[in-house]
């Protein structure tokens, strides 16, 4: 076997055997389980280090093994897996720390590290499907190792959350199948390729590939939280705030949107789908969405809720993006990917710093907060900003270019509208919260975690949030530098569009 | 080389008589029983892949007088499947009857019931294959009361044992029809002679019938959940995986070998139709069961639907190669059924064993009390919803991309729909067992040897047949090396 098969499985394995390993352990054994966890991300981040030299090389990575006649399970790795792969990985490190941390001394710990493994086995496995089969196998795979996390708790709240969870995805990982089915019999093995493939096939009829189109988006739309199938999400809020945070941020709902993305770049190619006239369409739906979004963000006073409508509206961003035709408009779009991921996990992570350390659940309760949890709130403040899209932060670089591309695309007029009502609305839900964290007089807190020395909470809880905040400014500060997410953006928007 | 005919079908044979007599071993027998048919199964399907084809007459009698043994590759796929299926039941078993009485009453019986299976995947003609049924319906109906206290459980014993011999009747009769009008019961003689005629197609409905009955299609379903749902754990695990589907096996071999010039594409979608029927029927009932047994015996009959819709799909495939890869999709819906319905049952029964019910509004703090057999469940749940990477998943790719090239998208319709509804029973035995019990409540472990072989055949049904799943063609397209099928 040589280095290019064998590196994607071991990025693969380098969560797996550790999850493996740590469903057979016992509650006690909580040392062992930490340090399996720990072996495990700092391993893949290494890997994966090996894999964006090797990618920027332009070395060729594919591992491919034949499950059917006719159907290949294919591990190929290009520059947007390695986007997909990295984010996962890193924000994979810091989320298990956060995790270890948070899930100190309750129960069911070996089941949930168990799953949180092969959840992000499944993420990278999505990352790096070479084809439209492999993409689903790990689509499905991802749905089924999350429903435990969601239902964690065992509240009957967590497991009627965890069951509409599990009732949109599957429905929707039907629809992506027929899709993908469908596109198999037609177009044969649909492998991913840059700048698509349907576009080179002759004799394919144009009506067959818009329904096609309908059912793929619709399907990936359910994970991607797309008008009117976002239901589920904030739903799943009843999860334990480190799954939220992954779940916002890299898997699932990520999962759908790279999906898109996939689609409308990697098999009808992008061209190929404006002169189908399936892109505006898309792209009406995803502007709905990120307006819809905003708006019912704005009256919830459950602060996760108010994170997950949040979600709702900015990973439509992506969408928005794919559905411009034009390399700035792709690179606004995809950048967002990584951008999104980063800002909303520290969201998640301080919310679930309030909720763990202090009771805080509600926007109503967060008066004064920012004072006894300085560190904290300072995190979620350069996040919320981000969310706003204010500069330096990494949210404002989607935003200009996802504007530039509007403007390059001559869809300017629709799409500049929405940017802007969508920064006031962002405006409009986060500015009243930071505005009670840091001017508000502190009130009594619902309860206090005992912490034993001076400090705001459990060092593993507040590292993380200040950490991916600091991220979230440095690849917006230093996009220009070479390997920014920014940067390796260019480099796909690049081979999109064969330039 | 075909001495190893004789193998699988002596072995178990012996086991069962050994184990009357000598009831004290029968424990340490069983075990050494279960892991040579694994072995000579294993051996059975390597020698197949590389192309030696087996064929055997007992004492050397020339066919129509002496008994016959013939294996292909569809018949060295199912021997494997019963011995991997049987084996993990046998080591489950030795811990599921507590009691030593009764298993000393067990297991010359289920080594009865294995000798009969073998039997009839080997036989090569057609009285043999009618007296194997007997064999095996009247075993299967002893087993089914064995440590049964309800009479409940006897009753549906009882009707089960009817029912069976109701279908092998039928099936005899079709047999004498053969018999009268072609002068032969052997299936290789038969192959090439036989005609459209009116006694052939009188002939093939009563073989098919009775076959349908053994097989539980609807609307002769009736009597499988009552049997399958009170029969204790392991021969439930056996009944649902193997003795339905060696059943549907024959039917198989006489569709689309010996009858094939008889089967016409409305006879096929006769029984897709029938199929489908049993497909949303049976988990629209599974969805409103009250008992996990239950659900996994309707679960069985809607699965079983699922091999029915295969056939009208194949017989509409245009070109002998497609149909061949076609029906290694079916071949392999068929074992991933049998490996993840047994890992079901055998999870299913570590819980009503320490739990003293099965009933699902009950199944609160599973999740936490039997974590291993709760993830046998979930997996085995993945399997037979057909969700990835199980070998089921690619069967219903396999049917779908079948059904849309075909031009039959209602056969598609069917197959979704029947998935998302196996998805909501599934979801709701999961959601059931995950809620937590208060803190007080106490959490009590349980044996691993008990939970072992559940989440052994899950793992295999899920991750073993979906990945290795590329060799079971090849091993079809070697082992139909003779012209059939």
């Amino acid at each position: 076997m040589s280095m290019g098969e064998l590196l994607p499985l071991m990025i693969l394995c380098s969560s797996l055997i550790p999850g493996l390993i740590i469903f057979a352990l016992s509650e006690e054994q909580h040392r062992l389980r930490s340090g399996l966890n720990m072996v495990g991300a700092v391993a893949k981040l290494l890997l994966v280090a090996g894999l964006i030299w090797g990618v920027y090389q332009e070395q060729v990575f594919e591992a491919r093994w034949t499950l059917a006649p006719g159907l290949d399970f294919v591990l190929h790795v290009d520059a947007l897996s390695v986007l997909f792969v990295s984010l996962s990985t890193l924000l994979w490190l810091v989320t298990t720390v956060y995790a270890i941390g948070y899930l100190e001394d309750s129960p069911d710990r070996s089941r949930f590290f168990g799953f949180f493994s092969l959840c992000v086995t499944a993420t990278v496995g999505l990352a790096m499907a070479g084809n439209l089969f492999t993409f689903v196998v790990f689509y499905e795979a991802l749905t089924l190792a999350t429903y435990p996390l969601v239902a964690h708790k065992g509240t009957p709240e967590a497991v009627r959350g965890a069951r509409i969870y599990l009732g949109y995805t599957l429905a929707g990982g039907l629809l992506l199948l027929i899709g993908a089915v469908w596109l198999r019999t037609l177009a044969g093995p649909l492998e991913f390729s840059e700048g698509g493939i349907l576009g080179d096939i002759p004799g394919l009829d144009p009506d067959n590939l818009r329904w096609i189109f309908l059912l793929l988006m619709a399907g990936l739309g359910v994970k991607a939280a797309l008008f009117p199938l976002h239901g589920w999400l904030p739903r799943a809020m009843v999860a334990p705030a480190p799954v939220s945070a992954l779940l916002h941020a890299v898997a699932v709902v990520k999962a759908g949107a790279f999906g898109i993305v996939r689609v409308v770049y990697d098999v009808y190619g992008v061209e190929f789908s404006a002169h189908l006239g399936v892109l505006v369409p898309l792209g009406m739906l995803a502007a709905f969405t990120i307006v819809y979004g905003s708006v019912r963000a704005l009256s919830q006073d459950h602060l996760k809720k108010r994170l997950a409508y949040s979600t709702v509206s900015q990973v439509s961003y992506i969408a928005l993006g794919a559905s411009i035709l034009g390399p700035l408009a792709t690179i606004g779009g995809v950048v967002h990917l990584v951008h999104q991921g980063i800002m909303k996990i520290t969201l998640f992570f301080a919310a679930g710093n309030y909720a763990e350390t202090l009771g805080v659940h509600r926007v109503s309760e967060m008066d004064g907060i920012g004072r006894r949890m300085p560190a904290t709130t300072l995190a979620f403040t350069v996040a919320a900003l981000g969310m706003i899209g204010l500069p330096p932060v990494a949210g404002f670089i989607s935003k200009w270019y996802l504007g530039l591309g509007a403007l390059e695309a001559s869809q300017g007029i629709w799409v500049i509208p929405v940017l802007v009502a969508s920064s006031l609305l962002n405006a409009a839900y986060f500015l009243p919260i930071l505005y009670r964290a840091w001017f508000m007089p502190q009130r009594d807190w619902p309860r206090q975690m005992h912490i034993g020395y001076r400090g705001e909470t459990l060092p593993s809880l507040q590292w993380p949030p200040v950490i991916t905040a600091t991220l979230a400014l440095l690849v917006g500060g230093l996009a220009a530098a070479p390997f920014s997410p920014l940067e390796w953006v260019e480099l796909i928007a690049l081979r999109e569009y064969r330039l | 080389m075909s001495t190893i005919l004789i193998v699988v079908v002596i072995v178990p044979l012996l086991a069962s008589l050994t184990c009357l007599m000598l009831p004290r071993l029968s424990d340490r027998l069983s075990l050494g029983t279960g892991l040579v048919q694994l072995i000579t199964g294993g051996l059975l399907i390597q020698s197949l892949a590389s192309g030696i084809s087996h064929f055997h007459e007992l004492g050397g009698w020339s066919p129509g007088l002496g008994i016959a043994l013939r294996a292909d590759a569809l018949a060295g796929a199912l021997v494997l499947l019963c011995a991997i299926v049987s084996l993990a039941a046998t080591v489950y078993a030795r811990r599921y009857f507590t009691c030593v009485e009764t298993r000393y009453r067990f297991w010359p019986l289920w080594w009865l019931l294995s000798t009969a299976i073998y039997a009839l995947l080997l036989s090569a003609d057609l009285f043999n294959l009618y007296v194997t049924l007997e064999l095996l319906g009247l075993s299967a109906a002893a087993l089914c009361t064995i440590g049964a206290a309800k009479t409940e459980a006897l009753r549906s014993a009882l009707r089960y044992l009817m029912l069976g011999l109701v279908g092998s009747l039928l099936f005899l009769a079709g047999v004498s029809m053969v018999y009268a009008e072609y002068g032969t019961l052997s299936l290789m003689a038969l192959a090439g002679q036989i005609a459209q005629t009116p006694a052939t197609l009188v002939a093939l409905l009563l073989l098919s019938s009775g076959l349908l009955v053994k097989c539980a299609l609807v609307p002769l379903h009736f009597w499988l959940p009552a049997a399958h749902g009170s029969a204790p754990a392991p021969v439930s695990a056996v009944l649902s995986a193997l003795v339905v589907k060696v059943a549907f096996y024959l039917l198989l071999r006489l569709w689309f070998e010996l009858f094939s010039p008889v089967m016409t594409s409305l006879f096929a979608t006769l029984i897709g139709g029938l199929g489908a029927i049993a497909v949303i029927w049976g988990s629209l009932r599974a969805l409103t069961a009250a008992r996990l047994k239950l659900l996994a015996a309707y679960s069985t009959l809607s699965q079983m639907g699922y091999l029915f819709v295969f056939i009208p799909v194949l017989a509409a495939l245009p070109d002998e190669e497609t149909r061949q890869l076609g029906f290694g999709a079916l071949v392999l819906f068929a074992l991933s059924h049998g490996i993840a319905k047994a890992a079901l049952f055998l999870g299913i029964g570590v819980i009503q064993l320490q739990v003293g019910h099965d009933r699902i509004d009950q199944l609160a703090g599973s999740a936490q009390r039997f974590p291993i057999a709760f993830f046998a469940i979930g997996l085995a749940g993945v399997a037979l919803v057909g969700l990835p990477p199980s070998g089921a998943f690619l069967a219903k790719w396999s049917l779908i991309s079948n059904s849309l090239l075909t031009g039959q998208w209602w056969w598609m319709v069917v197959t979704l729909t029947g998935t998302l509804l196996a998805a909501a029973y599934f979801i709701r035995v999961l959601g059931a067992g995950f809620v937590t019990l208060g803190p007080e409540a106490p959490v009590k472990g349980v044996g691993v040897s008990l939970q072992a072989p559940a989440l052994v055949l899950a793992c295999l049904a899920t991750f073993g047949l979906g990945l290795g799943a590329a060799s079971l063609w090849d091993v079809l397209a070697m082992g139909s090396a003779g012209g059939q099928l």
